[in-house]
């Protein structure tokens, strides 16, 4: 790892940058709310199993949304559901990360046409950081899209550019 | 038991009443008015002959065979016809199976509740009426299940028009 | 001392939770710590199946048939399959019919898996769900050799299959099923017979048998509660008579008949049944091509149906209605785990909050067909 390699043959001395360091973390150990709709969580729940096994990249599921930094909208979103969803990412603290797994999230799905019930997907109400597409989106796939969101944190910055 | 075995037995018990068996592909069909379904089914469900002591299935039916009339905005509107609940029936005891059909009038679709004679239609009866709109007299909870409690119109109908917003949420598309 | 007045709390186990297999929402009334009333509040994945249906083509109704019930979707589309077949009054080759069976019953162990799984990690127990979720994975690599999917298949078409067994399939089959017996007795060894676990599912959530029957519960719930009916059996559909398999009933062995532990074991024990009809199934399969009978248009005459099988969370109905179109005219599915959920308040009343969530889990629902 670029940082740690440093470490042992310069005299116990590691010179980086806060950015890369607070990234670095951030990045490392994103845990997840439990938050599985429909089908995309049985495949969800499969990647944490031992098969794909999500926890080799710092990934643990945790119930409450004050413990977590990532939500996986894994399933269709329905209307009454919504406002629940709302509330849920309102009680996360920051800094909080979404990732809209499947089809149905990320626009409505096999339910846009005739779907009278399903909000056509769940960026019209949260802000998504990573869309993951598939009906259902298989083990690896999602695991891309945490690599993915793992790049878009390692290139974050604590300063905002003004000007 | 025939279908046509099990209207005589009821036919001996209910003799004033018009019942009609139509012919169909998957099973006779027995078309009941609305007024006797409770006794009716009281009686299927207790008698030793007939010993119908599990309701499979409940669904509501909107059979579209009113009057569509065209309104200015391109969509239809139906008015008169039916709307439709069918119940089927099974004997563990005797393994026969019944159809039952009730129809009722569009713009007043009432019909008793069988909740207490199979506690199983309790959830299908609430179903049918968040979807489709027929009120089950008798009833103990007559509420909305699926859809949210403020929600307007019932989807099932074939003259169902989506709503544009939902609590600042847009539906279509 | 004198009595100290005491209210009732409202406890709200919400849609987001991580017992609750889905999205269901539970409304608790707590005298302390004792159940007073469940209510429980649907509705969450309403999908608006029904709607679909009526706006698509015969044939394109089995994808979205696939995602009510996304833990057994070949059984889903079994159901729906058969039911237009009778109505169409079309006969399908022999070696689709035991192809059929094939499938379902491994899509049986499937569910019965995720079930056990599930039900081990809500007691507490975190070893079995891993232990599970690696035999399932076997079983999806069987599928995804056949049609290309992991999880919603689409792969029974009305008339036929999509695509035949690869040579490699029926091979693949036999050592899954030689190792999958030693798994089963890992399972009973790790989780039936332990004591932690009697504890906490014996004596709770006891269902009388004649109470099931009028609530319309089906499936293993029922079987747990002693009444032997099995629809495999008793109303055969497809080819089942050709096979010999017990129908597994609850006795009471651990405490009262119809408890959790019951329902559990049935589901145990059925999955050793599912082994026991695929390797008679796979003796007797003969050749023929799986896509001779599919018609070019699905047109069936006016009418309808009601026909049901035996999923493995409980009776599946469809009640298909047609008008002589391209398009149904009503489909309604009579799903298992719709039904099977009104019993939640009868079986919880007087146990403590921790046994609801036993209950719920010896229940085995999945909320894509609940809501549909």
């Amino acid at each position: 790892m670029g940082i740690l390699d440093k470490e042992f043959t310069e005299s116990n001395i590691v010179i980086t940058k806060i950015d890369d360091l607070m990234n670095w973390a951030r990045l490392s150990s994103l845990w997840q709310m439990t938050f599985g709709l429909a089908c995309c969580a049985i495949e969800m729940m499969a990647t944490s199993a031992s098969h794909y096994d999500f926890d080799r990249f710092g990934v643990i599921p945790r119930p409450s949304p004050r413990q977590a930094d990532i939500i996986i909208i894994s399933g269709t979103v329905t209307l009454k559901m919504a406002l629940r969803i709302k509330r849920l990412y309102e009680q996360m603290p920051e800094p909080k990360y979404i990732i809209s797994m499947g089809s149905c999230a990320n626009c409505g799905g096999p339910y846009w046409n005739h779907g009278y019930h399903v909000l056509k997907g769940v960026d019209r109400i949260i802000p998504v950081d990573v869309y993951v597409p598939g009906c259902p989106p298989r083990p690896e796939a999602l695991l891309e899209g945490l690599l993915k969101l793992q790049e878009k944190i390692r290139n974050q910055s604590l300063v905002k550019k003004t000007g | 038991m025939t279908a046509k075995e099990i209207l005589e037995i009821i036919k001996e018990k209910f003799p004033e009443e018009q019942f009609e068996l139509k012919e169909n592909i998957g099973g006779e069909i027995l078309i009941v008015p609305a007024k006797i379904l409770r006794d009716l089914c009281l009686f299927l469900r207790d008698d030793e002959r007939l010993a119908f002591d599990v309701l499979m299935n409940l669904s509501g039916l909107d059979l579209a065979d009113g009057e569509k009339k065209k309104l200015e905005d391109g969509t239809i509107e139906i008015v008169g016809g039916h709307l439709a609940t069918v119940y089927h029936l099974h004997s563990m005891k005797f393994n026969h199976k019944l159809t039952l059909k009730v129809l009722l009038p569009r713009e007043n679709p009432v019909v008793p509740s069988v909740e207490r004679v199979w506690r199983a239609a309790d959830w299908h009866e609430r179903e049918a009426y968040d979807l489709l709109g027929i009120i089950f007299e008798g009833h103990h909870n007559l509420k909305r299940i699926l859809l949210p409690e403020d929600w307007e119109g019932y989807p099932l109908r074939k003259d169902y028009k989506v709503q544009e917003f939902y609590q600042g949420m847009k539906v279509p598309y | 001392m004198a009595e100290l007045k005491t209210d009732q709390i409202v406890l709200n186990m919400g849609p987001q939770h991580p017992s609750t297999h889905g999205v269901l929402r539970l409304e608790v009334v707590l005298d302390g710590e004792v159940v007073v009333d469940v209510k429980p509040h649907i509705g969450y994945l309403h999908r608006c199946f029904e709607k679909h249906a009526e706006a698509m083509t015969y044939p394109q109704v089995i994808p979205y048939t696939d995602r009510m019930d996304y833990l057994a979707s070949m059984y889903m589309n079994f159901g729906y399959v058969e039911a237009v077949e009778r109505l169409m009054n079309i006969e399908v080759p022999e070696r689709v019919k035991y192809i059929r069976v094939i499938m379902g019953e491994l899509q049986r162990i499937a569910s019965h898996l995720v079930a056990v799984g599930t039900f081990g990690i809500d007691i507490g127990a975190f070893t079995p769900f891993l232990y599970c979720f690696r035999d399932r994975e076997r079983i999806l690599d069987l599928f995804e050799m056949t049609c290309g999917a992991r999880l919603l298949y689409n792969y029974m078409w009305i008339g036929g299959l999509s695509h035949d067994l690869p040579p490699q399939f029926i091979p693949k089959l036999k050592s899954f099923l030689k190792d999958f017996r030693k798994s089963l007795k890992e399972l009973n060894d790790l989780l039936s017979y332990n004591k932690i676990f009697i504890d906490r599912t014996a004596n709770i959530g006891v269902l009388p048998a004649d109470t099931a029957i009028n609530y319309g519960c089906t499936g293993p719930v029922l079987r747990g509660s002693g009444v032997n009916w099995d629809l495999r059996k008793n109303d055969p559909y497809s080819i089942y008579d050709r096979f010999d398999f017990e129908v597994c009933v609850g006795k009471g062995e651990m405490g009262t008949v119809g408890d959790c532990w019951d329902r559990y074991m049935v589901r145990v024990r059925e999955m050793e049944q599912s082994c026991r009809i695929i390797e008679q199934a796979i003796e007797q399969i003969p050749d023929g091509d799986v896509t001779s009978a599919i018609p070019k248009r699905v047109k069936p005459p006016v009418g309808e149906i009601y026909f049901r099988v035996e999923s493995p969370k409980g009776e599946l109905g469809y009640h298909i209605v047609s008008d002589g179109s391209l398009n149904p005219f009503r489909v309604k599915v009579r799903a298992p785990s719709f039904v099977n959920l009104q019993i939640l308040p009868i079986i919880s009343r007087g146990h403590l909050v921790a046994d609801i969530i036993a209950n719920l889990g010896s229940l085995d629902i999945v909320l894509g067909e609940i809501d549909r």
